[in-house]
């Protein structure tokens, strides 16, 4: 099967490359890059006026796979990612059962390949049931195909777990991806501890707990020479923490999420549990040094922390919700709508975060366009105009804080192994 | 808008920062109506006759769900209790599904009383008869807000210009929050005070507040002290070292009630850990209003109900 890609503007961060040219696919690789290429017989797709690029990548999504299908599956959630653009997405292990063994590992593979329509990389817990007590077989988890390990939605509390998980996984060269907030100050806080906390008199979470969650994780990592991920980063401190870590040498990589690049704990409303996240919304103050996080490299990546509940679990009193919401079809509508087309960012340094980035982190052959490579593309609109409506999601997951909002950019295109799976915001696979 | 266009018909009661000047003043002026009721011997009009309340209440409540039923009763309406220990709540139904169930049985108000904070506002967006927040976590208690204006106003004949001292456990106080946005429109000069650990962080932030981690410096020259109740639970959980040390130096006693003006004013929402935050001498003295509040509580929700579900338009108060 082959396919052209004619006339778009091909954004390749890793190759810092920029350029209008042609896209030739054949047998679901990249057979070559060029101008005006000329192929007999071949279905052509026009992409003048459009963005080409690396197939998105999102290292943090849950899909809930197995045990809480009612929110979301591997179904839903590879079409959910497909119709956001994304060709890549590693699912976190906290599902029930959690995903803590080689079996799970390979059965949620097997699943991957049988219903999902993007790639699936499994995220393997650290610990026994995420317990933060008894490491997992993350060895064997890693023989099975595990990317990477992590007991996300729990901070591991035993700084003695974390580093024997640091020194043990030397071997297998995985990462760790640490979910970074003391336990003890956030308790059952539900927002940011701010002026509006303090208004509304709603439990805050308070930056420092991910601020010395963050330092001690790095500093573990760094004296066992390990390589550390921090998930959803929200703190300018933490922020900062990471940069100065980065500039001593210490293998540290930071993720943020679309929502904490653009909004705020002011958005709070306690009758609208779309905007109950965890780490909570911030401060102005620290939505602004994530943009400049972002730019300056100490932010590698961007993910979505896609979180879907059931309506029913999020149609409740505010401090009752479930933390999360569904990001994988908003997430570059809004960093395009917030950061690109308001010149706070150039596009191909979101592109990078989305592509390149991640999959250097995480070692993967992938976010990159280039001849012989697997033809993972996302094209993208940077103009089109359009309106979220939670009621046509793929997801499962409903209160999206983005429901309404008018964004301008979208994915048009999704091609994963040079087939196309989503086309003009439908799955059509 | 002049006071004469001000009307509460229909108007869900949330919290006293969604309430104009106007809007204090005319349910203080009703109040004052009210009241003359609750001194006759036959206490009932029929000013709310035909109607029907709900109390919602999923937390313990003495005083205020009392007040709210006689409210009701005094004016003639029917009112129904709710517990959370005594109905479906316990079986696990969520508050959306128990507000469109007593919505179904036809009612025009719901008073109610949740743990969490915006549970009222949440109400409003999913039933129609109109919310009155009887406290919603550590957000609002708007009824009390009022009570302690009208009562602040009974003593002093005016609000604006009056320095109040909020003092103890205003992290976790609704009450405290209520007055925050009433007495700071009526013109009051608010001054919160307690140890850091019940005060919350960045709360100094808001303009026309004042915070003091010693309650001595609120106290200083108050025309009102608003003592707050402590739970004894916040001492396990370790935001202050116990009971007798709170007493010395932050409870309200005889000697430190000198600092204040003469003619001080000391409120309490109740119920009181006498011996605690505030000493027994104080509480039942002459400058305690605290059994005053508690009436004042019942004339403050009469006028509230009367003023969403008529308008308080021909207010008919004879029996």
């Amino acid at each position: 099967m082959k396919l052209m890609l004619k006339g778009g503007r091909v954004i390749n961060p890793a190759k810092k490359f920029d350029d209008i040219c042609d896209v030739l696919i054949e047998d679901g690789k990249i057979k070559s890059i060029g101008k005006d290429l000329q192929v007999k017989d071949i279905e052509i797709i026009n992409a003048a006026g459009c963005i080409v690029t690396p197939g998105l990548i999102d290292m943090h999504v849950h899909f809930r796979e197995p045990g809480q299908e009612a929110k979301e599956d591997f179904a839903s959630g590879t079409r959910a990612a497909a119709a956001g653009g994304y060709t890549t997405v590693a699912t976190m292990p906290n599902t029930k059962p959690v995903v803590d063994t080689s079996a799970l590992v390979n059965s949620l593979k097997h699943r991957a390949a049988e219903v999902g329509i993007v790639h699936v990389e499994i995220i393997g817990a650290l610990t026994k049931g995420q317990a933060g007590k008894e490491m997992a077989e993350v060895g064997d988890m890693t023989q099975a195909g595990a990317i990477a390990f992590s007991d996300d939605g729990h901070y591991v509390e035993s700084a003695k777990v974390l580093l024997n998980g640091f020194d043990y996984l030397q071997t297998f060269d995985k990462i760790i991806i640490g979910h970074d907030e003391e336990i003890s100050l956030v308790e059952d806080g539900v927002m940011n501890e701010g002026h509006h906390s303090a208004m509304l008199g709603m439990k805050g979470r308070p930056t420092v707990a991910e601020d010395i969650a963050v330092a001690r994780d790095i500093m573990l990592a760094e004296y066992a020479d390990a390589k550390v991920h921090i998930a959803h980063i929200s703190s300018a401190k933490a922020l900062d923490i990471v940069r100065q870590a980065k500039k001593r040498g210490v293998k540290v990589t930071a993720e943020v999420t679309p929502q904490h690049l653009t909004m705020t704990d002011e958005c709070v409303d306690p009758t609208d549990t779309s905007t109950k996240v965890n780490p909570p919304l911030r401060s102005a103050k620290d939505t602004e040094a994530m943009l400049q996080g972002l730019k300056d490299g100490t932010i590698d990546a961007i993910v979505t922390d896609h979180s879907p509940h059931a309506e029913e679990e999020k149609d409740v009193e505010y401090r009752y919700a479930p933390s999360g919401f569904p990001g994988l079809e908003t997430a570059l509508g809004v960093l395009l709508t917030d950061l690109y087309h308001t010149g706070k960012i150039g596009l191909e340094e979101i592109i990078a975060k989305m592509t390149c980035g991640p999959a250097k982190i995480f070692g993967m052959d992938r976010g990159v366009i280039a001849e012989g490579k697997a033809a993972d593309i996302t094209i993208i609109d940077p103009e089109l105009e359009w309106t979220v409506d939670e009621t046509k999601f793929y997801t499962r997951g409903t209160h999206s804080p983005f429901d309404g909002k008018k964004l301008k950019g979208k994915a048009v295109m999704t091609i994963v192994d040079g087939k196309i799976v989503m086309q003009d915001g439908r799955i059509v696979s | 808008m002049g006071k004469n266009s001000v009307s509460l018909r229909g108007k869900n009661i949330l919290g006293l920062e969604y309430f104009s000047t106007d809007e204090i003043d005319l349910v203080l002026e009703t109040a004052k109506e009210m009241k003359n009721i609750i001194h006759r011997d036959i206490k009932k009009v029929p000013t709310l006759r035909g109607k029907s309340i709900v109390n919602l209440f999923y937390e313990p409540s003495t005083r205020t769900r009392t007040s709210f039923e006689l409210a009701g009763k005094y004016l003639g309406a029917d009112v129904v209790n709710i517990t959370a220990s005594t109905s479906s709540i316990v079986k696990g139904e969520t508050l959306r599904d128990t507000l469109l169930t007593v919505e179904a049985m036809g009612v025009d108000a719901i008073v109610m009383r949740h743990k969490a904070e915006g549970a009222a506002e949440y109400a409003t967006k999913v039933v129609s008869p109109v919310i009155v927040n009887a406290g919603d976590g550590a957000h609002a208690h708007p009824s009390q807000g009022l009570l302690n204006l009208f009562t602040i106003m009974e003593h002093k004949g005016y609000l604006e210009g009056n320095k109040v001292a909020i003092i103890g456990d205003v992290l976790h106080s609704r009450v405290a929050r209520s007055d925050i946005w009433g007495m700071r429109k009526m013109g009051m000069e608010v001054h919160l005070a307690g140890p850091k650990t019940l005060l919350p962080r960045f709360l100094a932030e808001e303009p026309g507040i004042f915070v003091h981690d010693r309650i001595e410096e609120a106290i200083e020259a108050a025309d009102v002290i608003n003592v707050l109740r402590i739970q004894l639970e916040r001492q396990k959980s370790g935001l202050f070292p116990s009971t007798r040390e709170y007493a010395r130096i932050f409870g309200l006693n005889k000697k430190r009630l000198l600092l204040a003006k003469k003619d001080v004013l000391v409120l309490h929402p109740g119920p009181m850990n006498k011996g605690v935050e505030i000493s027994p001498d104080v509480s039942y003295g002459d400058n305690s209003a605290i059994q005053e509040q508690v009436q004042n509580g019942v004339a403050i929700r009469m006028a509230l109900l009367t003023l969403i579900l008529t308008g308080g338009k021909n207010i008919e108060t004879n029996a």
